[in-house]
C-alpha cells in the first residue's frame, strides 16, 4: 500500500468534497486515512480550522475510533480477527504465530473485532482484503505473496 | 451459440476463500477454450461452507459445484461443467441442496438468486413492487401491516418495529429520518452483510418503504468499516437507484421524495448501539445518549428517527407484498416470523439459515451445521454476540424464541450462533467478555468503563487461585452493578456471558492451579 505524504491542498480538497459539513468529520477523516494512512497533528489542526470545530473536538473523534491511526503504518497492514467465532477456531494461536512471523518486519499487525466472516474462521484482513479459513500455513502463503515473508 | 451463464459469488465470505480468483480463472479458461460464457457475480446463497460455489445454468436449471479452488477450474471444463457434466465437486441443482431448501426464505429470498447490481434482474424479481404497493395503500396501512406481522428489531433488542414506526409517524416535525443500522459488530453475525451484498437494491427499497411509512425524506445507512466490499456494492447500488429515478424527487410519479446517504463507521463496536450510532452519524464520538428521549421522537440532529437494523428493514417488502399475517404465520409465541440464523465458529457447515422461530439450537447445530468442524463434542454455544450467554451442551434443546432465551439467562440478539468444542477454555472466554467491554466501552458511564477493567483483574486473580471464593463474590457483585447501573447494553449485558461461565463452566476457573 502506498500512501502520500501530508498535503495541505489535498486535505482541503477532501473537506470540500464533503461541502465542509462538520457532521461529515468521520467521513472526511476516512478520506484522509485512505490517502495518507494515518491522521497527523497537522491534519487535525487543519480540519479544525476548515470545519470550524475546536481542535479538542477533532482530536476527540480521532482518538475515539480505532481506525484513526495517529502513527504512520507499515508497508502493509494485517488485522487478525480476535473475536469469539475466530477464537473458537484458533485465532489466539494464529495471532501468536503472526506476531512471531512479523517481528522486525515493516508490517503493522492489529487485532480486529469481527470481520463478519465468521463461517470461515479464522479470518484476517490484509491491506483491506478479507481472507477466510486462515491456517498458519495459509497465513505464511499470504505473507509470502506480499513479499514480506522475511 | 448462446452464451452459458456461470455464477460465481462476489460476496465477502466467498471472496475470502478465493471466489475472485476462481472467476478470473473461469473467464480465462473459457476464452482459451473458445467457450462462450456469461459470468455473473451473484450474492451468496448462504451455504458458506460450500464457498466458492460455482453455478452453471443448464436447461434453465442452476447446477452447483461446491468448494471450487482456482486449481479445480481446468478439471471443471474438462468434465464438461458448462453442460452440467459430472465432477466430484458437483452438487446437483442448487434448488435441491438440502441446506438451502429446508429454509423459510422470506427476507433473503433474492440472495444468491439475482445479480445484485443489475436493475433489470431486480425488476424481474419483484423489485420495487412492494414500494409501489405501499404508495397505493398509503403510509398507515403499511405501518398496520408491519404491526400485524409482529416484526421485532432484528438488531438484537427485539423492539416491535410497527410501534416504533407509528411513534415516528405520529411525531410532528419538519424533517424525519430513517437510520439503517448496518454496524453489524457482533462476532458470529454476518446476515446484514450478506443481505447488503446479495440484495442491495432490496435494502434500498426497504428504506424507501420505511421512509414513506413514517414520513421521512432522508435515509442514512451506517455501515461498519470492516466491510469494504459491502461498501463498494452499496455505493454502486445507491448510484444505480438514483440514476434510474428510484431515489430522488417524486419517485416513480408517487410524489414521494427520498434519498439515501451512506456513512462508514471507523471501528467502534458501541456505535452499533442506536444512540451511539446517531452521534457517529453526526460526526461525533460514539458516546451513548441518555434515553429518553427516544430516537423515534428526538433522534438524528434532534429529529424523529426510525432506527432499524438491516434485516428488520429487509423483512418489510414481503410483509407489504404478502401481508403481515402471512409473516406472523411463521414462528412461535411472541417471536413471530423468521430470523436469519448464522452458524459460525467451530462448525462443520457454517452459513446462513433463515427459519421461522421455534426450532431448537440442536436442530440448527446438528441438522444444518453437522456438528463441530473439529469433530469434537460441542461444549458451549454463544448466541447473540459478545454480550450473549455461553449455553452449555445440555441446553441445546432450548427453542429459538426471544422469551425462551431470556428464561435461561440468554438472548437471541442478532441470531449469531458461535460453536465451541470441548477444548475451549471458558474462563478465558469470560475474561475476554470483560476485556472486550474494556476495549470497546464508550466511556460515558462508570460501571462499564471501570467495571470491565476491574472484571478482567478479578477473573485473572480467580484463575491464578488468589482468594478464589472472595473474588467469586466480588465478580458477582461487579456483574450486578454493571447490569443495574450501565447506560446501555454494552456494560449492561457484558455480565451475561460472564455469569453463564460462572454458572455452567465454573471448573475452568480452577484449571491449572488446583489438584
Amino acid at each position: 500500500m502506498t500512501y502520500e505524504p501530508y498535503d495541505k491542498q489535498l486535505v482541503s480538497d477532501i473537506v470540500a468534497s464533503f461541502d465542509a459539513r462538520p457532521e461529515m468529520l468521520i467521513q472526511i477523516l476516512r478520506g484522509l486515512l485512505e490517502r495518507f494512512g494515518w491522521i497527523s497533528e497537522d491534519a487535525i489542526r487543519q480540519l479544525a480550522a476548515e470545519l470550524n470545530l475546536s481542535r479538542a473536538e477533532v482530536h476527540g473523534v480521532v482518538s475515539y475510533y480505532h481506525d484513526f491511526r495517529t502513527e504512520p503504518p507499515g508497508e502493509h497492514i494485517i488485522k487478525v480477527c480476535a473475536a469469539e467465532a475466530c477464537q473458537a477456531m484458533g485465532s489466539r494461536e494464529l495471532s501468536a504465530h503472526a506476531t512471531d512471523k512479523l517481528e522486525g518486519s515493516n508490517v503493522t499487525l492489529e487485532p480486529v473485532y469481527c470481520l463478519g466472516n465468521c463461517a470461515c474462521s479464522p479470518a484476517i484482513m490484509v491491506d483491506g482484503k478479507t481472507y477466510g479459513r486462515v491456517s498458519k500455513r495459509r497465513f505464511d502463503e499470504i505473507l509470502a505473496a506480499l513479499g514480506n515473508s522475511g | 451459440m448462446a452464451r452459458v451463464k456461470v455464477y460465481v459469488p462476489r460476496e465477502t465470505a466467498a471472496v475470502s476463500v478465493g471466489a475472485h480468483d476462481v472467476a478470473i480463472e473461469i473467464a480465462r479458461q473459457a476464452k482459451e477454450r473458445g467457450d462462450h460464457i456469461e459470468l455473473v457475480r451473484n450474492g451468496s446463497w448462504g451455504a458458506t461452507w460450500l464457498e466458492p460455489l460455482v453455478e452453471v445454468v443448464v436447461d434453465d436449471k442452476r447446477i452447483a459445484y461446491g468448494n471450487i479452488e482456482p486449481g479445480d477450474v481446468a478439471s471443471l471444463f474438462d468434465s464438461g461443467f458448462l453442460a452440467g457434466g459430472a465432477h466430484d465437486r458437483r452438487l446437483g441443482p442448487t434448488s435441491e441442496i438440502p441446506y438451502l431448501i429446508d429454509q423459510d426464505r422470506w427476507t433473503f429470498w433474492r440472495c444468491g438468486l439475482v445479480e445484485p447490481l443489475s436493475l433489470d434482474d431486480f425488476l424481474a424479481h419483484q423489485g420495487f413492487k412492494a414500494f409501489e404497493k405501499a404508495v397505493e395503500i398509503g403510509p398507515q396501512a403499511v405501518i398496520d401491516a408491519v404491526k400485524a406481522s409482529g416484526l421485532r428489531g432484528r438488531g438484537g433488542a427485539g423492539f416491535p418495529t410497527g410501534i416504533k414506526w407509528q411513534t415516528v409517524a405520529d411525531t410532528d416535525a419538519d424533517q424525519k429520518y430513517i437510520a439503517c443500522n448496518a454496524d453489524e459488530g457482533d462476532s458470529g453475525t454476518f446476515s446484514d452483510r450478506m443481505l447488503m451484498e446479495g440484495d442491495p437494491l432490496g435494502l434500498i427499497e426497504s428504506l424507501m418503504i420505511a421512509g414513506f411509512a413514517v414520513g421521512a425524506s432522508r435515509g442514512y445507512i451506517y455501515l461498519r468499516s470492516e466491510y469494504p466490499l459491502t461498501h463498494r456494492i452499496l455505493t454502486k447500488a445507491i448510484a444505480l437507484a438514483r440514476g434510474s429515478g428510484w431515489l430522488g424527487e417524486n419517485i416513480n410519479g408517487s410524489g414521494f421524495d427520498f434519498d439515501i446517504e451512506l456513512h462508514l463507521g471507523a471501528g467502534s463496536y458501541v456505535c452499533g448501539e442506536e444512540t451511539a450510532m446517531l452521534e457517529s452519524l453526526e460526526g461525533k464520538q460514539g458516546l451513548v445518549r441518555y434515553k429518553p428521549p427516544l430516537p423515534a421522537i428526538e433522534g438524528l440532529f434532534g429529529m424523529p428517527t426510525a432506527v432499524n437494523n438491516v434485516v428488520t428493514l429487509g423483512s418489510v417488502p414481503n410483509i407489504v407484498n404478502l401481508g403481515g399475517d402471512k409473516y406472523a404465520s411463521f414462528g412461535v409465541n411472541r417471536s413471530t416470523g423468521t430470523l436469519a440464523f448464522q452458524l459460525a465458529g467451530n462448525i462443520r457447515r457454517g452459513g446462513l439459515v433463515e427459519k421461522g422461530f421455534g426450532l431448537t439450537l440442536r436442530e440448527l447445530i446438528e441438522d444444518w451445521g453437522g456438528g463441530t468442524a473439529s469433530g469434537r463434542p460441542v461444549r458451549a454455544v454463544q448466541v447473540g454476540g459478545p454480550l450473549g450467554a455461553y449455553i452449555p451442551a445440555d441446553q441445546l434443546d432450548t427453542p429459538l424464541d426471544y422469551e425462551a432465551f431470556i428464561d435461561i439467562g440468554a438472548m437471541i440478539g442478532h441470531g449469531g450462533i458461535v460453536v465451541f468444542d470441548d477444548t475451549a477454555n471458558m474462563a478465558q472466554q469470560a475474561r475476554f467478555a470483560m476485556e472486550f467491554c474494556a476495549i470497546e466501552s464508550c466511556g460515558k458511564c462508570t460501571p462499564c468503563r471501570i467495571g470491565s477493567t476491574r472484571g478482567v483483574e478479578v477473573i485473572d486473580r480467580m484463575v491464578a487461585g488468589v482468594d478464589r471464593e472472595d473474588n467469586y463474590d466480588l465478580l458477582v457483585e461487579l456483574c450486578d452493578t454493571m447490569e443495574d447501573a450501565s447506560l446501555c447494553a454494552m456494560g449492561g449485558m457484558t455480565p451475561l456471558p460472564v455469569r453463564s461461565v460462572l454458572r455452567y463452566f465454573a471448573e475452568d476457573f480452577a484449571a491449572g492451579t488446583d489438584g
